[in-house]
């Protein structure tokens, strides 16, 4: 958010972020492949995943609890061959994601044998 | 010529098989939500286009999904089920409190006069309504905050709230039954709960007289007799005529009394059915063989019916919410495996045909008589 000289609100800058989904959400809220989200900066997880919810309402507690926020326990946060999974849902994202280079990745955690 | 649709809620997806009411050819369709596990899918006795699924997954968690066509396009509709007033402990296995949390939907329960009304039974153990078609959820707290609440254990499948049975004829009047806290009844509509356990006998408790902590499997009632309910229960098969008033054994001649499932025939309301299975621990048909029972008299006198099914080498089990009947002059029954098939009898369980062979698990098994 940046203000004017007037003291007027402008409206915030955009990023264009890519966000590759699980293919059970993807086939939940009816995509494939990358999904492109306009996030207002500064771009977090938690302004991503709430785009990602917004765009996408059908996706509303599946990848974070409702409430609360929290991360559910086998949804995991990759990009730039980073785990983010639980650094703060506030902390900036690595640049080649806010730049679109890199996409913000949400999977489901190895489970199974 | 009416017709027959059958759901099939399956480990990894949902399926609709559909005939005509011969019964003899079956289409099916799917896997809906393919990948997810769904307890439960079932049809409003309202509106038959109107169907309800609850899948749920580990990854995700639960969502509810909604179809206004007779499952041929899906919605996803709300799933928050929060608790409704703050959560307070029940017991775990080892006896130590621990706190309420919600899991996942078992059960949906669609009123039978609006089809925008559906009731939901939850794990950890709670009863929900929708008044708007499954947009918005809110929690019936009376069942959870019931003063045996602290005192309920979790059966080997969690805490799960499996069975809602709303009466034919009150329609203030609920039934619902949770593993391991034994059967609850509402005669009005849902605001306060008696548990309604006497006569349960329940080996795994010490108490037999226990108010609560026997392990209900599944409630049945035919519409014609509401003060009429059978039960399968963790062991024994029992009836009540009251209302639940008093339950008393009516497993009489079965080769076990263990099973998950009961169903009632839909035009003889003292024809019903179970699967025995061996035991608690052996979770399958008694020496290989898959038996449906049918009793004419209301319990204690059992026919085997096996014509037309495995009567070898057969492992499966049949869960508590896969058997169901359709409403069709000569009725039928229907019932699902964990080996994926799922069976008619297009004439009261005289005989028997697979009419899926080799889908995931099955979970859960509904009827819909069509017009």
């Amino acid at each position: 958010m940046t203000g004017t000289d007037s003291g007027e609100r402008t409206s915030p800058t955009y990023r264009q972020i890519r966000v590759v989904l699980p293919a059970h959400l993807k086939a939940l809220a009816k995509v494939t492949g990358e999904v492109r989200l306009e996030v207002p900066e500064p771009v977090t997880q938690h302004t991503v995943l709430t785009a990602v919810e917004q765009r996408y309402p059908m996706l509303l507690g599946t990848i974070r609890d409702r409430h609360t926020l929290k991360r559910r326990a086998f949804i995991r946060f990759y990009a730039c061959e980073l785990d983010l999974s639980n650094e703060p849902p506030e902390a900036p994202l690595p640049e080649p994601v806010v730049a679109g280079a890199e996409p913000y990745i949400v999977l489901g955690a190895v489970a199974g044998g | 010529m009416t017709g027959v649709r059958v759901l099939v809620g399956t480990k990894k997806g949902a399926f609709v098989l559909t005939s005509d009411g011969t019964r003899q050819d079956w289409t099916i369709e799917g896997p809906h939500f393919a990948g997810w596990q769904v307890y439960h899918m079932t049809g409003s006795p309202a509106d038959p286009n109107r169907i309800y699924a609850a899948p749920s997954i580990d990854w995700s968690g639960q969502i509810i999904q909604r179809s206004d066509d007779g499952g041929k396009t899906w919605t996803t509709v709300g799933n928050d089920f929060a608790y409704a007033t703050p959560v307070t402990d029940h017991l775990w296995y080892d006896d130590t409190p621990r706190p309420w949390e919600f899991k996942r939907i078992w059960h949906l329960e669609p009123s039978r006069t609006d089809p925008d009304t559906v009731y939901a039974g939850g794990e950890d153990a709670a009863l929900y309504l929708t008044k708007d078609g499954g947009q918005t959820w809110t929690e019936l707290t009376a069942l959870r905050e019931h003063p045996t609440g602290p005192t309920w254990h979790p059966g080997a499948g969690g805490l799960c709230l499996h069975t809602i049975v709303l009466d034919a004829a009150d329609p203030n009047r609920i039934y619902v039954a949770i593993s391991a806290a034994g059967a609850f009844r509402s005669d009005d509509a849902g605001a306060s709960w008696l548990p309604i356990n006497k006569g349960l006998r329940s080996g795994e408790i010490p108490d037999q007289d226990a108010e609560t902590g026997h392990c209900v499997h599944r409630i049945v009632q035919h519409p014609s007799r509401p003060d009429t309910l059978y039960m399968q229960k963790h062991w024994d098969v029992m009836r009540t005529d009251d209302a639940g008033g008093q339950w008393r054994e009516v497993s009489g001649n079965l080769p076990t009394d263990f099973g998950f499932p009961i169903a009632v025939h839909a035009h003889e309301p003292e024809t019903i059915y179970v699967v025995p299975i061996t035991s608690d621990l052996m979770h399958f048909p008694p020496d290989g063989q898959l038996r449906v029972y049918r009793s004419r008299t209301g319990g204690d006198e059992w026919e085997p019916l096996t014509k037309g099914l495995p009567q070898s080498h057969c492992y499966v089990n049949i869960l508590r919410d896969a058997m169901a009947v359709d409403t069709l002059d000569e009725c039928g029954i229907y019932f699902g495996t964990t080996g994926g098939q799922v069976y008619c009898s297009p004439d009261g369980g005289d005989t028997w045909t697979a009419i899926a062979h080799d889908l995931p698990a099955v979970l859960s098994v509904e009827v819909q008589t069509l017009p």
